[in-house]
């Protein structure tokens, strides 16, 4: 009646308030386009677009994809077409569907790469995060090496915060033996947040012609196949660093979604759902109140301790 | 492409290794020939991507190949089921009377196994816009052979390959072309080399349209999962194709 309530989905990301914790994982969503032709995408937290680089991106030779149980591997190799590509035209498009602070994800293969690509984002202002993607799998030469070394992590995360004002979120590999010294140089080195996880390095064979199946030999893994290893991974992230974290890997359900915020997520991604069923994040928002109330949860808020 | 419940009504084998499914739901949601629709199956992770043989309102049919795991557990699946569809994937064949093709009326179609099935209904929609349409049919023998008769039932000729030589022509569909003057445009869709050996065969000059298949994460254009280069950029099967118009097609790999 006249009470006036919180929303009991409201969480905040690094300082933005989102109307919930749900968040279409970069490389899953394109710029939003597709979905938008499907459903009002405004009912999302946010979403993550598709991996931004500096220069235009065909990606790796097809088959890019492979089945697995409970799962996909993907060899994208980060096709996009480039940040001034993506700034003239992908945003611009984007605010006719899209009329929240988006986020906005970055790749690179260089230190100046990530600092070129964030710092033009930085000027749009669309953008509310820069997550920077430090683990892709797919691509040779750069990416995934920068989120494998604490080092190389923190000097990314250095130089990308000397050219935002924006919350910087790093985003890190599962690919690596101590996930959480990874996140510390993150956060020592001015990170806003992190979020993981990207996917886990794996391939398949063609038992026919006894070849892999991705032209790339290797790619990466997502889809509830990895769910338990990116719980457990976001739970040691979240006791080692005080930053926000955003969890993902493998997220399909409402429930899912509490089980990753009950072990510390200040918000969630969901990947690989989304392409199995383009109504997922849609589906997983409708059904979070009911999933709270079966598990006494009043508000999100409360799991954060 | 719109997402539905469809129930499966009829689940039948064709020929060797050959099955037709038909699936009562919203077949409006099929809007051109040559669009597949994306299955999810119990237990598969990934939607299979499948054409579209046939539409009307209020049915989807589609005939499918035995090739791998969801295939094979397609087979067992029974009248009265239902499936979550993702129909009316892609961009499907350009027909007569649509813009640019509006001036050809003598196409030629050319068919390799399970990529026979999309050239159906596109057949229906070309001979009813009043085009004579020439059907050419490639098997790998007798046993695999479907549909011959349904494509001379709508008033095809049809000319039939198969690569032993147990019906029709001994060899490819390269093999039973008719002469070139007897078509103006043409379609194809079938095995990657096919389409390549088409490309080769047909005279240059005689504009085309090739479907392809690649392996797809999503189905309708969000993962970049089945990009592949075309003149003056890239295209993603999924969305942009599966049919590619002949010009834009790069065929080294
Ligand atoms: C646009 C399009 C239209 C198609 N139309 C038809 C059709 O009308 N009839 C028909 O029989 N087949 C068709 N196919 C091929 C069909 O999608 C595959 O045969 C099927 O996905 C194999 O699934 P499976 O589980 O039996 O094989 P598995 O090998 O067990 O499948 C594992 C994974 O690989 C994928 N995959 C394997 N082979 C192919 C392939 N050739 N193309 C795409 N994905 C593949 C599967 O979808 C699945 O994700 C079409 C493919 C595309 C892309
Ligand atoms: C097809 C595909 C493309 C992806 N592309 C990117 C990308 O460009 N940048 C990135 O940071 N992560 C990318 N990812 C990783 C996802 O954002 C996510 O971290 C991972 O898939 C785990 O979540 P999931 O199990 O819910 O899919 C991609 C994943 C998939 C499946
Ligand atoms: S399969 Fe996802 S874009 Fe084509």
């Amino acid at each position: 009646m006249g009470e006036v309530r919180e929303n009991r989905l409201g969480v905040t990301l690094c300082g933005v308030e989102l109307d919930n914790p749900v968040i279409p994982a970069s490389g899953t969503f394109g710029y939003g386009k597709e979905f938008a032709e499907l459903y009002d995408i405004n009912i999302l937290g946010t979403f993550s677009f598709k991996g931004t680089t500096k220069d235009p991106r065909l990606g790796n030779p097809v088959p890019r994809i492979a089945e697995a149980a409970s799962g996909m591997l993907n060899a994208v190799g980060l096709q996009n077409p480039g940040v001034d590509h993506v700034i003239a035209h992908e945003l611009p498009e984007m605010k006719a569907f899209f009329h929240k602070p988006v986020m906005a994800n970055v790749s690179g293969f260089s230190v100046d790469d990530y600092v070129y690509t964030c710092e033009k984002l930085d000027k749009e202002p669309q953008v509310g995060w820069l997550e920077v993607n430090v683990s892709c799998p797919n691509v040779h030469g750069g990416g995934m090496s920068f989120g494998t070394d604490p080092k190389a992590a923190a000097e990314v995360t250095r130089a990308v915060k000397a050219v935002t004002a924006k919350p910087v979120i790093l985003k890190l590999s599962p690919n690596v033996t101590d996930i959480a010294e990874i996140a510390k140089a993150c956060e020592a080195a001015g990170a806003d947040g992190i979020s993981l996880i990207n996917t886990l390095l794996g391939m398949r064979i063609d038992l026919k012609t006894r070849k892999p199946i991705l032209a790339n030999t290797t790619g990466g893994l997502s889809g509830p196949a990895v769910f338990p290893v990116a719980l457990r991974m976001v739970y040691q992230v979240v006791r080692a660093v005080s930053i926000p974290v955003v969890g993902m890997g493998g997220i399909s359900s409402a429930e899912d979604v509490l089980e990753m915020m009950m072990a510390g997520a200040a918000a969630v991604e969901v990947g690989a759902a989304n392409l199995v069923d383009p109504f997922a994040c849609k589906k997983i928002i409708e059904e979070l109140p009911a999933a709270m109330d079966k598990y006494g949860i009043k508000t999100l808020q409360e799991l954060k301790g | 492409m719109k997402k539905g419940k469809y129930i499966i009504t009829e689940n039948t084998n064709l020929a060797a290794g050959i099955w037709k499914m038909v699936l009562a739901g919203d077949g409006t949601a099929v809007t051109a020939p040559g669009q597949f629709i994306d299955i999810k199956l119990d237990g598969r992770y990934l939607r299979r991507p499948i054409s579209v043989h046939d539409a009307d309102e209020g049915s989807i049919t589609i005939i499918y190949k035995v090739l791998g795991h969801g295939t094979d557990d397609m087979t067992r699946y029974e009248p009265g089921k239902p499936l979550d569809v993702l129909a009316g994937c892609g961009n499907g064949f350009q027909t007569c009377g649509d813009g640019s093709l509006s001036q050809l009326r003598r196409p030629l179609l050319i068919g390799g196994g399970v990529g026979i099935p999309p050239l159906y209904l596109l057949a229906k929609k070309l001979i009813a816009s009043g085009c004579l349409s020439q059907v050419v049919l490639g098997f790998n023998s007798a046993e695999d052979a479907f549909c011959i008769e349904e494509f001379r039932a709508l008033g095809c000729t049809v000319n039939v390959a198969s690569a032993d030589g147990s019906l029709g022509t001994k060899g490819f569909v390269t093999d039973a072309l008719p002469a070139a003057d007897t078509y103006d445009c043409f379609y194809t869709c079938g095995p990657l080399p096919m389409l390549k050996a088409l490309d080769k065969a047909i005279p240059a000059g005689i504009p085309g349209q090739f479907s392809f298949e690649e392996r797809m994460g999503c189905g309708f254009g969000a993962c970049m999962g089945c990009t592949i280069p075309v003149k003056g950029g890239y295209k993603r099967i999924c969305k942009d194709g599966p049919v590619l118009a002949r010009e834009e097609i790069l065929w080294e790999k």
